[in-house]
């Protein structure tokens, strides 16, 4: 027997693991085949699909270079604004949140507490968030701006919680060996290391929340999915074509500048 | 030399060497995003005021789903099992079929440029519409019910575990493959026996990363109709009925919880 032989021999044998695990995932997958059904399959299901394509290949162009109030241009100006002023409110409210519930900054138990607040916050939602605020301010871009600054709390501050728990303390270690003060330490030892990764963190929840903001116009907070829903449902193809082209856009593009900025950043 | 405005100050040490301190840009980025704010405020009517008198509503409506409608929850089973029906199909269809995709999208196995950009620009092209908006589209097409639901997962899945999986398979190692394929493995042999054991684990994390999202977006899809627990929610918001938002939610996050705790277990351990 040779050492390539010997080699092998020494695989641990996963077969039984292997084969369980297929089970289950294969027992599963049967369990949840009904939601597969062809039986609400509209008999015009294909006309329109049929339809959406045309209209995406045969814009309304009048729609989509039209610079007032109405047109796409402004709307995703809107939504975008929704996204960016959601996203820094955001940003800054999750930063206490995300030391409060970091668990080698405060005892354990307080940061469990707010661990378990922040859960059951990103649980909820955007849509039921926006239908809430909805209430609170009247329908338009403003409930979009309050709901977008909720969710991004919720999941900036996880975001922000494991960059802080993975501090490089030996920095600080370093630093007060030289006779550095809290101040300085704070400034110069652990400011740096957040405020890259933050930035890095809120871009990348900008972009997930431009998507988001599109998604909010469906129940009134503004942005460019009221008009959506509403050129679908009025089964005028060529509009739902040129939003969709102009959403579609505009998110590439946001994606494509904040990858660039984030390679750059984090690369230094 | 690049053109700056502000130049760059100098230190001389006492060695006489010259340390350079490079001028930061970060005044020129705030002063950008402080113009954005502004224009943000502006055009979404953002006013400190109104948060400030009413936003006691928005606690009203939260004291209103305390206590839960207990007896609403008996309804909510079949639904809530739809939803996670909805994201499980979704995921493991999604996910199998973004293995193909993403072999083809991968510039280091797909030596054709042409097909490479082709799959990749299919990939983005899938990732950038919202999930509901796709599920809105589907209802459409695929009419109301947990299918439209099921086809808004599944392209997202395939979308998002596509573009992880061929940037795993880009920067995996092609030692082995290489050596394979010198001994006359095919390309898909080589694959299967050098670059997919190094990607699995990765890419079966992300599938179950990708299906705890899944149960969370399941949960709306509902609002435009698309089958699961969402039609409820839907529902009772517009009753105003929120007792049955209340054991909604509380149902939801449940839910949402034991799969991540799930996940995240098997997640640890893949890694």
């Amino acid at each position: 027997m040779n050492a390539i032989e010997k080699q092998i021999q020494l695989e641990p044998n996963h077969r039984l693991v292997n084969i369980f695990t297929g089970m289950v995932i294969i027992v599963l997958l049967l369990w949840s085949i009904s939601a597969f059904s062809l039986d609400n399959l509209t008999a015009n299901g294909l006309t329109i699909a049929k339809n959406i394509l045309l209209g995406l290949v045969n814009p309304d162009w009048n729609l989509l270079i039209n610079f007032t109030t109405g047109g796409v241009p402004y709307l995703l100006v809107e939504t975008m604004a929704i996204a960016f002023l959601g996203t820094i409110v955001g940003a800054f409210l999750a930063i206490p949140l995300a030391f409060l519930s970091a668990s080698t900054i405060v005892p354990k138990p307080i940061a469990f507490i707010v661990r378990l607040l922040l859960i059951l916050v990103r649980t909820i939602p955007a849509i039921v968030y926006g239908l809430m605020f909805i209430r609170v301010t009247g329908p338009g871009p403003f409930a979009g701006v309050l709901t977008m600054s909720l969710t991004s709390i919720g999941m900036l501050s996880k975001l922000y919680v494991d960059v802080i728990e993975d501090l490089d303390t030996k920095v600080l270690e370093s630093m007060e060996s030289i006779g550095c003060t809290t101040v300085e330490k704070i400034r110069f030892g652990i400011f740096p290391q957040l405020s890259a990764m933050f930035l890095s963190i809120v871009i990348y929840r900008f972009d997930m929340n431009l998507r988001d903001a599109a998604v909010l116009g469906l129940v009134g907070a503004g942005g460019i999915g009221a008009p959506l829903i509403f050129a679908m449902n009025a089964y005028k193809w060529s509009e739902v074509g040129s939003i969709l082209i102009g959403l579609i856009v505009l998110i590439l593009m946001v994606e494509y500048i904040s990858n660039k900025i984030r390679t750059k950043h984090v690369r230094g | 030399m690049r053109m700056n405005p502000l130049p760059e100050s100098k230190i001389t040490l006492s060695n006489g060497k010259e340390v350079i301190v490079k001028r930061s840009n970060t005044p020129f980025i705030l002063f950008a995003g402080l113009i954005f704010t502004y224009l943000s405020v502006r055009v979404t009517g953002f006013s400190l005021t109104i948060i400030f008198e009413r936003m006691h509503q928005f606690f009203v409506i939260l004291q209103n789903m305390i206590p839960p409608n207990w007896s609403y929850s008996s309804k909510l089973w079949d639904p809530l099992l739809d939803t996670i029906k909805m994201s499980l199909l979704g995921s493991i269809l999604g996910a199998i079929c973004a293995l193909p995709l993403a072999i083809l999208a991968a510039s280091n196995i797909t030596k054709n440029r042409f097909l490479t950009a082709v799959s990749k620009l299919v990939l983005s092209l899938l990732r950038t519409l919202p999930t509901l908006i796709v599920a809105l589209v589907a209802t459409f097409i695929f009419g109301l019910g947990t299918m439209a639901g099921t086809m808004a997962i599944f392209l997202f899945t395939i979308a998002y575990v596509g573009k992880l999986l061929y940037e795993q398979i880009e920067n995996a190692d092609m030692g082995a493959y290489e050596a394979m394929h010198s001994i006359g493995l095919s390309t898909m042999q080589s694959f299967r026996y050098a670059i997919f054991p190094q990607v699995l684990p990765n890419y079966l994390s992300t599938t179950l990363f990708c299906f705890e999202g899944n149960v969370r977006y399941a949960s709306i899809l509902g609002y435009v109709g698309a089958g699961g627990i969402g039609l409820l929610l839907n529902e009772s918001l517009g009753w105003r009925n929120y007792a049955n938002v209340g054991i909604i939610l509380l149902l939801l996050a449940c839910t949402v919880f034991i799969i991540e705790i799930i996940s995240e277990h098997f997640r640890k351990k893949l890694m």
